[in-house]
């Protein structure tokens, strides 16, 4: 635990499939998060499968 | 709205501790105004710049401005500014000229920021082994030996290939590919990636599988594999139908790849298991390529100056799983270390729970909340409609008429007001729209443009600011429906048009405002099962100020982690166990409930009530949030004579008898006992590692003893694969027996056990006096039929608890408010068990932080004097949504549930009665529209 009152934001390095999920799971729970990117937009590696197993979505 | 992306940006240093942490940014410019473009793409339909799209993996082109892919977040465009034609020469800027919105800022410049956070999450991810650095595969020089990123693009509808699968040598559609697993992973010769990357085995199948479908009949598909490790929930009968399916699994290495011919058809030489050298032609070989930390995540961990381990993944520990070496820095995903999709968003979620708990006391303190104004109330008034038609640029202007809609649209009943824009979602539109609806004193609006899958919610949240119900709102979508797919035909494009605006027009004049609809949360969990993962999600919660109750059968808390001494990488499960069950003792805010069992509940999220039984009677808790962690144990055999003979053991019972095993100079191990078979056709995960670490433990205490592993598939996987390594370096033998042919196992007269088994590499038969054997029976979960009917959640065919999204949602039910965790879910490790359980906590507290929480209010709604009680509606709702309710005299009549409700309509649909009606979709409504172009 911290000693004096924290700050009640988070930064999220990286936004793929895991930087995403932390980020909307902190936000829904009364955080603001700052979500760092080094491309020009969030996804990541998921973005870029065909399907996915095993409903076959799209990974979209 | 809290969550503020940076993209084109990197961490470059890091001060303060946890709690209080300044971060360094440095963000590139993007050279596109974010608050101008609009994503039409005309600056890049002119942008004379091409180069390699990384996003399709290389094989296609894309332009210097450029988004990533058409779903990209934020739909923006940026300037590659390396390839960028005006930044090498000087001069070009054609996509200033053409932009319609002047978002283009080529004076854009590099920003410093500097983040003031209490923690820090890495999540920065993996990058795909170099296979270029292998000339044994020719990868580069042949055409035809392709990565299995690029293959996973070359199947994509949206791939360069757009789906249809051809060879790059000669665009021939392949009936003939060979997969190669392990490149990159296990592999010490070649490369330093000893670990098992995990997921190639799973992918592989999957991309044979979907080039089955795509190629059709004749289409054969071979995978060159070590081991076969689907050790995944479900993944092993994936495995198993990819085999009746007509999949060649051969287990050999391929060791030369050569051209067959001039067409790039390609030879592969291998050698058999029976020791036979074989060529075969293959028209494609797919290398499955493994995963490496991203050289940029590997900066930027050491730019928050965290530790990494020899593999340069970030370093943890398997009982605190996402604890870098830096108190509040987090780590998760598959920097952590390989792991597939499910595996990396129970991580996130872990790793959003231990942000939280740094953090809890300040909670809310930085989060905003989004005002509007107070709503109209348009009940009885007239419809007076607003028609917004969008030119979307050249989109939809340079096809259809777009006055022509819009003075169409004049005619339509009730319209009171139309208006063209260029642009309908730009930020000055927004504002103009909010002004024309007051002055006009719109109650309803139509939108005539895009789609509202990314639209709706915008213009929803403008007529919001005009006092507007966001319901009271309708999109045609003129622009994919319309002048997209009838590009060549524009009159027709046109009419279409029109019919669309006049289907939105008489669905609009009767939508209802629907008034926000939230429901109460009390702030309390139950925990079902006092395990580790139980125990661990109670703490996560509890040191976050929720309240919890745990609710165990048995008479002391552990569960199936008494049994275990160490983790994979050698921690202390015992001392682990007491100091949370000591924990658990001592904390406020958990009370636990031994010897006791669900016998009821209902309710909904934030609203449970569940009925416990003791030996002192029953009792009922109100709850907020349900995790259910039941657990699961070994299960019992009857074959290689356990129980029979008392030389054989299962499990952990080798650990327990340290004098017997001091003797003993053959030990031997039996895998997959009632695992991977027809009774239960999934495999469970940790037997593998828990023999080897048996075995390396016997031969360390006893380099004389002769230990035998007799296995199907070695699955050590991701860094566990070090100790299968560390195993062979100490002499274990691995013997690999086919189900078909399962060792078998004798007594003779004086009770000394013998072992049979067929080895595969010496090709006979081998006898082994075994001393003690130990059989590795498969993990079964525990009895859950009651608490799954109590709480309307699924099981699978083996009766673990079935996730709302094996991928995607791994620890949540359909249903809100009930969460899965631990051996409940599927066999998995402690250290998986501590991740889901933590994930089940981050989950239950995004429900449990609020006072009360916003439900999607299009619900369902029963007209009970025309219902008739069938029960037809609640059978098929898979979110527990419709109850039937005694209603006197009459019998039994639907009741919904809002705060259940998902409005997915099956309800409605099923009524035979036609007593249900969804809001907002309304069959009056439906009608309407449909009725305006019968």
């Amino acid at each position: 635990m911290v000693q004096d009152k924290p700050k009640g934001s988070v930064m999220v390095v990286g936004g793929g499939i895991t930087g995403m999920q932390t980020s909307l799971d902190l936000a829904d729970s009364g955080f603001y998060v700052y979500l760092v990117e080094q491309s020009p937009a969030i996804g990541g590696s998921m973005a870029q499968l065909d399907k996915t197993f095993p409903t076959n979505d799209c990974s979209m | 709205m809290n969550i503020e992306l940076l993209t084109l940006s990197k961490v470059t240093g890091i001060e303060g501790e946890e709690g209080n942490f300044k971060v360094f940014i440095k963000k590139s410019p993007r050279y596109v105004r974010m608050d101008k473009c609009i994503a039409c793409g005309a600056c890049a339909e002119k942008c004379p710049s091409k180069t390699p799209d990384e996003y399709n993996a290389n094989l296609s082109n894309r332009k210097a401005i450029y988004v990533p892919y058409p779903q990209a977040v934020p739909l923006k465009y940026a300037i590659d500014a390396d390839k960028c034609i005006y930044f090498k020469k000087g001069k070009c800027k054609a996509c200033e000229k053409l932009c319609p919105t002047m978002a283009i800022n080529f004076d854009d410049k590099e920003e410093d920021i500097i983040l003031n956070v209490g923690s820090v999450v890495l999540t920065a991810g993996f990058q795909p082994f170099d296979t270029s650095k292998f000339d044994t595969y020719q990868y580069g020089k042949f055409p035809n030996v392709v990565t299995s990123l690029e293959f996973e693009r070359i199947l994509s509808a949206g791939g360069p290939a757009a789906g249809h699968v051809k060879r790059p040598s000669d665009k021939k559609v392949p009936s003939k590919i060979a997969w190669l697993q392990c490149v990159g992973s296990r592999d010490l010769n070649r490369c330093d990636n000893e670990y098992c990357s995990s997921v190639c085995c799973m992918y592989a199948i999957k991309e044979s599988m979907i080039a089955k479908e795509h190629i059709g009949q004749g289409f054969e598909a071979t995978i060159f594999y070590m081991d076969i490790r689907t050790h995944g929930k479900d993944f092993e009968k994936y495995y198993e139908r990819a085999k009746k399916e007509g999949l060649r699994f051969i287990r050999s290495r391929v060791h030369t790849i050569a051209e067959a011919d001039k067409t790039g058809t390609l030879k592969l030489a291998y050698v058999t298991d029976e020791g036979e050298k074989k060529e075969e032609d293959f028209d494609m070989v797919v290398l499955s390529v493994g995963m490496e930390p991203a050289d940029s995540a590997v900066e930027a961990a050491r730019k928050l100056d965290i530790a990494l381990d020899d593999y340069k993944f970030v370093k943890t520990d398997s009982l605190s799983p996402v604890s870098t070496s830096r108190p509040g820095i987090y780590v998760a995903g598959v920097i952590q270390g390989c792991k597939d999709i499910p595996q990396s968003v129970v991580e996130a979620s872990a790793a959003a729970c231990s942000a939280s708990i740094s953090l809890a006391p300040a909670r809310g303190s930085s989060v905003k909340e989004k005002v509007f104004p107070t709503e109209n109330d348009v009940a009885g008034q007239d419809p007076r409609i607003g028609v917004f038609v969008c030119n979307c640029g050249v989109n939809i202007g340079g096809i259809a008429d777009v006055p022509a809609i819009a003075e169409y649209a004049r005619g339509l009943p009730s319209v009171a007001h139309v208006q063209e824009n260029l642009f309908t979602c730009s930020q000055d539109t927004q504002e103009k729209m909010v002004e024309l609806i007051k002055e006009h004193k719109l109650n309803r609006i139509v939108v005539a443009a895009c789609t509202p899958r990314t639209h709706e919610p915008l213009f929803q949240e403008t007529i919001q600011n005009a006092g507007l119900n966001p319901y009271l709102f309708e999109m045609a979508n003129i622009r994919n429906q319309c002048t997209w797919c009838h590009s060549e035909e524009k009159e027709r494009a046109t009419d279409k048009a029109k019919d669309l605006v006049r289907m939105a027009v008489a669905r609009v004049a009767l939508l209802e405002p629907i008034p926000a609809l939230s429901v109460g949360v009390n702030k309390s969990t139950l925990v079902l099962g006092g395990g580790v993962a139980g125990m661990t999600s109670a703490i996560s919660l509890a040191d976050q100020g929720f309240p919890v109750t745990i609710v165990e059968k048995s008479s002391a808390l552990g569960g199936a982690a008494k049994e275990v001494s160490k983790t994979w990488d050698g921690k202390d499960v015992n001392a682990f166990v007491s100091g949370l069950c000591a924990k658990i003792e001592n904390h406020p805010d958990i009370k636990v409930i031994l010897n006791s069992e669900v016998v009821n509940a209902a309710g909904f999220v934030g609203n449970f009530e569940t009925t416990i039984k003791t030996v002192e009677g029953t009792f009922t808790v109100n709850h907020g949030a349900t995790i259910i962690a039941t657990g699961g144990k070994a299960a019992e055999t009857e074959e290689y004579l356990y129980g029979k003979n008392p030389k054989v053991t299962l499990w952990h019972d080798i650990e327990h008898d340290p004098e017997r095993l001091k003797y003993a100079n053959n030990i031997v191990f039996i895998q997959c006992v009632g695992s991977r078979d027809e009774a239960r056709p999934y495999c469970s995960r940790i037997c593998c590692t828990t023999s080897v670490m048996q075995a390396i433990f016997i031969k360390e205490q006893r380099p004389d003893a002769n230990v035998f592993i007799l296995y199907r598939d070695m699955r050590t996987y991701g860094e566990k694969e070090v100790l299968y390594k560390r195993a062979r370096e100490k002499g274990v033998v691995f013997i690999r027996y086919a189900r078909d042919n399962k060792p078998k196992v004798t007594e003779a007269s004086d009770g000394s056990l013998s072992v049979e088994v067929f080895d595969p590499i010496l090709q006979q038969n081998l006898l082994i006096k075994a001393d003690i054997l130990n059989l590795k029976t498969a993990i079964e979960p525990s009895i859950n039929e009651q608490i799954a009917s109590f709480y309307k959640v699924p099981l699978n065919e083996e009766k673990f608890f079935m996730e709302a999204h094996a991928k995607l949602r791994p620890v949540d039910f359909a249903s809100d408010g009930l969460y899965v965790c631990g051996l409940a879910h599927y066999p998995k490790p402690i250290d998986e068990s501590i991740e889901q359980a933590m994930a089940a906590a981050a989950r239950a507290a995004t429900v449990l932080s609020k006072p009360s929480i916003m439900v999607s209010p299009l619900v369902s709604q029963v007209n009970a004097e025309v219902c008739i009680g069938c029960g037809l509606c609640a059978e098929v709702c898979a979110f527990g949504a419709i109850v039937l309710e005694e209603v006197g005299a009459k019998g039994k009549r639907a009741k919904n549930i809002p705060a259940s409700c998902k409005g997915c309509g099956l309800c409605a649909a099923s009524c035979p009665q036609k007593a249900i009606d969804m809001l907002h979709f309304r069959h009056s409504q439906l009608e309407a529209s449909i009725c305006a172009v019968a």
